[in-house]
């Protein structure tokens, strides 16, 4: 891109370089203020409202959730079947995308089009509902935040499209030496892809970590609530924050006049977000990468 | 004469099948490879379509898919007889409209400026902060809005009553969502979206600023004149592709903003969340499932359509 000469440095520029910084403001300003408001004391955010400098601040939010049961349940439950879904999910794309990748294949373009129809059409909600209560059992089973999610279809294309632009010479050469399609993928594909192994492993991992619908449709057991889909239970029943905000409320029943339980809901959803925003400076550049890639793919 | 063209058909044609059987014993671990992915297709995706009957009958859980009564289109037609359908259909176009333009016009104008303001530290933080909000997930988005647009309390209600406006009831009024939801929406989804522009400008030809540098020409007119038309196929592509989901409604935005707060259905309200509550209550089996195979239907011949428009402007779209 053309730059400006250097030395001129016109009334245009600053006014672009504000715009710029109002709109990266705009992005973590509501982030921030989520972060703030949580640490806030539940008697300031009643009287002064949401205030990006509190009046006071108070760490009771996050006693309380940490002593109660409910959201270090929701935590494990929805840390397992994200890492677990995610190894998994991996797993089967990986496979999958290798075969469609090589040119070896007469029916790539059939076998293709079988995954690609489904990302154009679906049985809908009512039969898949159907299929996963009464047909595979898995109501109230935490393997229904795995199974149906494991393949995501645009993924694995991304992923083929990558093994595509590994030079053919390579596979070539290892199969005159007589190695096994299995050890080409595992010693010849899989290290040369890790970055794409890495940003499609995030997608999934991402995708996971915000599974609520399943919590909603197959889940009446407490216990086997998603992180996510407690924080909409926190926002639409008041009681389900109040219960948990007791418990930090007999702490200090002497100190504190009213139970926590808007900032436990705050609490709840900085906690619910903490990994991917801490996590996110390190990981960003691969999901730039990730994205160009994708979208350079068309 | 007729004859030996057909007799030579057959065999070529033979020979075609014969070949694409003999593949699978060739490449035999190739296609064993394939198997999970294949077996997993099978189950989640084309399973339920064999569940597409239930739009044709009265579905009764106990009775299962095979037992429950046909009612042929009466399902249809009593979604149709409904008040609901208009106004479920219209909030699905009305509000995706609305996401597909604020959300094209934003990234467009946040990718000009990044590349315009060129490689400094500040871009380069901007740009990393810009595409944060993508992965925070609607639930805690809700929980954000709610610090927001709680009255009272909430930051827009505390700078209305500081500048003496009446204070707007959120949570109670329907009008104002389409607005807060395009807004929430082009939040999470500009910076992503940006993203794929910057890549795009990356790849327009520096020679031709150049040239119109030479030719005296302004930033404002290079961007018009030379960035804006030399993205238009990207554009185009992209709007044609959001296009082409005009018929499915975003649950995962609507319902963790909305929840089961009746008072905000008449403007939120789309086709998804109508149907995903009523399964949620265990209600009307038959009904939703003849609203979700007329989605799906003409979901998937509206992306046929926006498919084959997209392959017109560019050739190279193509999955495969």
């Amino acid at each position: 891109m053309v730059v400006l000469e250097k030395g001129k440095f016109g009334v245009g520029k600053l006014l672009a370089y504000l715009v710029a910084i109002l709109i990266g403001w705009a992005c973590l300003y509501p982030v921030l203020l989520l972060l703030i408001s949580s640490f806030t004391s539940e008697g300031s955010l009643l009287r002064y409202g949401y205030q990006f400098i509190p009046h006071k601040l108070s760490v009771l939010a996050y006693q309380s959730i940490f002593i109660s049961n409910t959201v270090p349940q929701a935590y494990l439950v929805t840390v397992f079947f994200t890492v677990v879904g995610t190894i998994l999910s991996l797993l089967i794309t990986f496979l999958t995308a290798y075969p469609l990748s090589s040119n070896k294949l007469k029916n790539r373009q059939w076998v293709i089009m079988i995954f690609y129809f489904t990302m154009l059409f679906s049985g809908g909600l009512v039969p898949t509902y159907i299929l996963i209560t009464q047909y595979l059992q898995l109501a109230n089973s935490i393997w229904v935040y795995i199974f149906p999610s494991l393949l995501n279809v645009w993924n694995m294309f991304v992923m083929m499209n990558y093994f595509r632009s590994i030079p053919s010479e390579l596979y070539e050469a290892a199969r005159t030496e007589g190695a096994s399609e299995l050890r080409i993928l595992f010693g010849i594909v899989l290290p040369l892809s890790l970055p794409a192994i890495a940003t499609i492993g995030l997608f999934y991992a991402v995708g996971y970590w915000g599974e609520w619908q399943q919590a909603a449709l197959y889940m009446t057991n407490e216990s086997l609530w998603s992180l996510q889909f407690l924080i909409m239970n926190l926002l639409q029943n008041i009681s389900i924050a109040q219960s948990i905000a007791q418990a930090g409320f007999a702490l200090a029943s002497n100190t504190v006049s009213v139970a926590p339980a808007d900032t436990v809901r705050l609490a709840t959803a900085v906690v619910t977000m903490g990994p991917i925003v801490l996590l996110f400076p390190f990981l960003q550049r691969f999901f730039v990468t990730g994205l160009t890639v994708g979208a350079i793919k068309g | 004469m007729a004859d030996s063209k057909k007799t030579k058909r057959a065999p070529r044609e033979r020979k075609r099948l014969a070949g694409r059987l003999k593949d699978l014993v060739t490449n035999w671990p190739l296609y064993i490879l394939l198997v999970p992915g294949l077996l997993f297709v099978l189950i989640f995706s084309y399973g339920p379509m064999v569940g597409i009957v239930i739009a044709f009958e009265d579905f009764n859980p106990i009775q299962g898919l095979f037992g429950s009564p046909f009612v042929g289109f009466q399902n249809f037609q009593i979604f149709f007889e409904g008040q609901q359908w208009l106004q479920v259909t219209f909030n699905t176009f009305f509000l995706n409209a609305l996401f597909i333009a604020s959300g094209t016009v934003a990234s467009l104008f946040i990718a000009i400026l990044l590349t315009e303001l060129g490689k400094s530290v500040l871009v380069r933080v901007v740009q990393t902060v810009v595409i944060l909000p993508n992965f925070i997930s609607w639930p805690i988005i809700a929980m954000i809005a709610l610090v927001f647009l709680q009255s009272p309390q909430g930051v827009v209600d505390e700078l209305m009553t500081r500048f003496h406006l009446p204070p707007t009831q959120f949570y109670s009024d329907p009008n104002v969502w389409p607005v807060t939801l395009m807004i929430l929406n082009t939040w999470k989804g500009a910076g992503f979206g940006a993203i794929i522009y910057m890549a795009s400008i990356m790849g327009i030809d520096k020679e031709m600023y150049e040239a119109a540098r030479i030719d005296g020409a302004t930033r404002m007119q290079m961007i018009f004149r030379i960035t804006l038309p030399m993205l238009r196929p990207m554009i185009a592509i992209l709007l044609l592709l959001s296009v082409g989901g005009m018929f499915k409604g975003n649950t995962d935005m609507i319902y963790s903003m909305v929840g089961n707060n009746s008072l905000l259905y008449s403007t939120t309200n789309v086709i998804d969340t109508y149907v995903f509550r009523n399964v949620l209550n265990g209600i009307g089996f038959g009904i939703n499932g003849a609203v979700g195979l007329m989605q799906s239907l003409l979901g998937f011949a509206l992306v046929l359509l926006m498919n084959w428009l997209a392959k017109k402007i560019d050739p190279d779209y193509a999955l495969f």
